[in-house]
């Protein structure tokens, strides 16, 4: 039986560390952009038009136009707002979200390097712990806008945190239990026989469940539901503050896809040979990322209440009976 | 704690709003109406609006939340006041035409018929058959129009954003529609006092019947995305649910009234226009709820579909305005030959045709409620008085008995339900 850690014997050197996140960071803000256009393409082909198809090739530089926008806005704060934390917020989502994107795996080990941030022998912990982090941006953009739209939506944020990070957490108990590991890159070790999606199906369904909830997405978009609390927490944000807002959504949802890949999607499995792998993991990650757009462009938003009775409710003991079985049948085989 | 009433040192710049006055400046003490709380309750007052995405226009509410759950709500209107009953009044008759179809800009059709019929009323001018049939068809266009619109708004507000787009592009084929036979898409000036503007043209009957075909297959998709779709069923069933004598009290017509399970609908009632010659039926729910409310909503979109359709069937020959000459602008091609068509042209368009003295209320079904229209002629060319009861207005007063009590995510919903159009509410 392997040990609950990562293989800490294996270490890089510090230049292919900084490469690494180099490159990882380089890889997510191409990514993020493009992520975007997409989105709206997909939107607008589900809703019978065709999306931005003005700006460049496909309208493929959209994004860039919509950045430039945003860079030149005018940094206007309101009067209510308090001084420091108000600007803090965004960037502390952002850097959340990147910083999560350091242990998804893209492939194992080859040729000395890693092909993942750093293999972190808590693993998922980790990616827990930053999520909540993420949700403190939140708490504290919509609080300290001093706007009560803001506050309602920071408010439903918190509550949406408490109400799914813990469900979501044992829906991956199950999985982290079968392959012994907490380390992500231990677990994609452990499905290269079968993907943990057909015996962690449950799981798999909660933690998507859940990770619509911790995205924001559809039709979990409470905190920031436009129809009733104008943008929630976001309200008073303009120019790139409210842009890095969006692009830490669009980041974590690729976090959440990754995650979702690595526990139940078997990682960098597939055909083919090894090099491939890395884009394996892309391809896995972005028919996630379609799911997470299909189901924006299909589904209504829950009420608050609905919300909240469904992740306890449901989703909790749910996760709890689907870690017991696991933990049973773990034991018994 | 400022005391009620008493000016409140507070921003400096908003003080003297009445609703300071009303409220008090402490929403610890009052809610939006004006009930006095306990002291243990503390409320938070937000204000919805003018400008809120899902207010349906320029609607501003004040609402009292307890956490997520709406205590009190007080609806304030006249941001789009644009005193288009007051302009009518210096307008001649056939002038204040353009005027009343801008009050509910979603039904502007239903707007006009309810002047036009009004004067016509006074004038006690009977208007050809083939007229009659033609607004008829151009009404229930005007109700799928207006039925689009407010189903693809209500879905966005619910978080359906896809639906959206679907009523919208069906909307927009009834424009080219109206686009056709009024050479407008919105705003036509269609009727006019003693009948149409013009005959329908070539191809229309071709398009519409196309139309018509395509339409129930239409319906029956907006139905597959929502009736069965678990989060828009819990978000509408049971929620904003008014009893029917409330309704009834508040004066509530229309959709809303028929979901609660009143069959009140004008066009059975007091059968205008060709609507006592054509077979349709009149849906109504039975709890009135947000789901009534919708599924009447969808219902009737079916039933106008099968108006228009036996309207065509049955659309008689013959002329499409009344051959009054002291009313209706003479034939252009009688200009270069008759001297009196020349003169009773030149009366018309520089005076207008007066309306002998007296008064006249006209209502149709909207497809919001009764519009109805009052007239006060003096026996000059133009109105003495024009007064529009617009269903918007008389059913927001319902808005706060289907919120109290709900969630701030149902008031939105109520809302949406309620289809509430601020230019007609405004006026």
């Amino acid at each position: 039986m392997t040990l609950p850690f990562a293989d800490t014997n294996f270490a890089e050197a510090t230049w292919i560390l900084v490469v690494k996140s180099i490159v990882i960071f380089a890889v997510i803000f191409a990514i993020v952009p493009v992520l975007t256009v997409v989105e709206r393409k997909v939107l607008g082909r589900f809703q019978a038009r065709y999306g931005p198809n003005r700006v460049g090739p496909y309208g493929l530089m959209q994004p860039l136009a919509d950045a430039v926008k945003l860079v030149t806005k005018e940094h206007y704060r309101p009067r209510n707002a308090i001084p420091i934390l108000w600007p803090i917020a965004p960037a502390l989502v952002v850097f959340t979200g990147v910083a999560t994107l350091a242990i998804l795996p893209f492939g194992d080990v080859k040729d000395g390097v890693g092909f993942y941030g750093i293999d972190v022998p808590i693993g998922i912990l980790y990616f827990f712990a930053f999520g909540s982090i993420a949700f403190y941006g939140l708490l504290l953009g919509g609080w300290a806008s001093g706007s009560k739209y803001s506050f309602l939506g920071a408010m439903r944020a918190a509550a949406q945190l408490i109400s799914y990070e813990i469900s979501m957490g044992l829906a991956l108990l199950g999985a982290i239990m079968m392959a012994g590991s907490l380390s992500l890159v231990s677990i994609v070790e452990a499905q290269h026989q079968v993907w943990y999606i057909l015996p962690q199906f449950v799981g798999f369904l909660i933690f998507m469940v859940a990770g619509f909830a911790e995205t924001n997405r559809a039709p979990f978009d409470l905190p920031e539901a436009d129809a009733e609390l104008v943008a929630g927490y976001g309200t008073e944000y303009g120019g790139m503050r409210y842009g890095s807002y969006a692009m830490a959504e669009y980041i974590e949802m690729f976090v959440i896809s990754g995650v979702a890949v690595t526990f139940f999607l078997g990682g960098w499995h597939g055909p083919g040979p090894g090099w491939l792998d890395p884009i394996w993991v892309i391809v896995k990650i972005f028919a996630f990322l379609f799911l997470f757009m299909w189901i924006r462009a299909t589904l209504p938003r829950v009420r608050y209440d609905q919300l909240m009775s469904l992740g306890w409710k449901v989703l909790l003991p749910l996760a709890t009976l689907n870690v017991l079985v696991t933990a049973v049948l773990v034991t018994v085989t | 704690m400022s005391t009620h009433g008493s000016a409140p040192v507070h921003g400096g710049d908003v003080v003297a709003r009445t609703e300071a006055q009303v409220i008090g400046t402490s929403p610890v003490e009052r809610t939006a109406a004006g009930e006095a709380l306990g002291p243990e309750e503390e409320l938070l007052t937000i204000n919805m609006g003018p400008h809120h995405p899902a207010t349906h226009g320029v609607l501003r509410l004040l609402v009292s939340l307890e956490g997520e759950v709406v205590r009190d709500l007080k609806p304030i209107v006249g941001y789009v006041h644009t005193g288009i009953e007051k302009s009518c009044e210096d307008k001649s008759y056939w002038k204040a035409i353009p005027f009343v179809e801008r009050m509910d800009y979603l039904s502007y059709f239903s707007n006009m018929e309810a002047f036009v019929g009004c004067v016509e009323r006074l004038l006690e001018l009977e208007i050809p058959p083939r007229a009659k049939y033609l607004r008829t068809i151009h009404l229930e266009l005007n109700r799928l129009h207006s039925h689009l619109v407010w189903l693809g708004t209500s879905a966005l507000d619910l978080g359906a954003m896809s639906m959206f787009f679907y009523c919208f592009r069906d909307r927009d084929r009834v424009l080219d529609l109206f686009e056709m036979s009024t050479g407008q898409r919105m705003h036509t000036r269609y009727f006019q006092v003693g009948g149409v503007f013009e005959d329908i043209p070539l191809g229309f009957e071709r398009n519409l019947r196309a139309f018509c075909a395509e339409m129930p297959s239409r319906v029956d998709q907006y139905e597959a995305i929502l009736n069965r779709n678990e989060i828009f069923l819990r978000r509408t069933k049971n929620v904003g649910a008014v009893p029917r004598q409330e309704l009834l009290d508040l004066g509530v017509t229309g959709p809303l009234l028929r979901a609660a399970g009143e069959p009140w609908d004008l066009r059975k009632v007091a059968p205008s226009l060709a609507y006592g010659d054509l077979e349709f039926q009149i849906p109504v729910g039975t709890v009135g709820d947000g789901y009534d409310r919708y599924r009447v909503r969808v219902r009737e979109m079916r039933e106008s579909v099968r108006i228009i359709e036996q309207a065509l069937d049955g659309l008689p020959e013959g002329p499409w305005i009344a051959d009054d000459r002291k009313i209706v602008l003479p034939p252009r091609n009688e200009l270069s030959t008759s001297m009196e068509a020349l003169i009773h042209h030149f009366k018309l368009v520089t005076e207008g045709f007066r309306v002998p003295p007296g008064e006249a209320y006209y209502a149709v079904e909207s497809p919001r409620g009764e519009l109805g229209c009052f007239v006060v002629a003096d026996g000059s060319a133009k109105p003495a008085r024009v007064h529009f009861r617009d269903p918007s207005f008389v059913n927001l007063q319902a808005l706060r008995h289907m919120c109290v009590g709900g969630y701030l995510a149902d008031l939105i919903q109520n809302l949406a339900m309620l289809d509430p159009i601020l230019g007609g509410i405004d006026r």
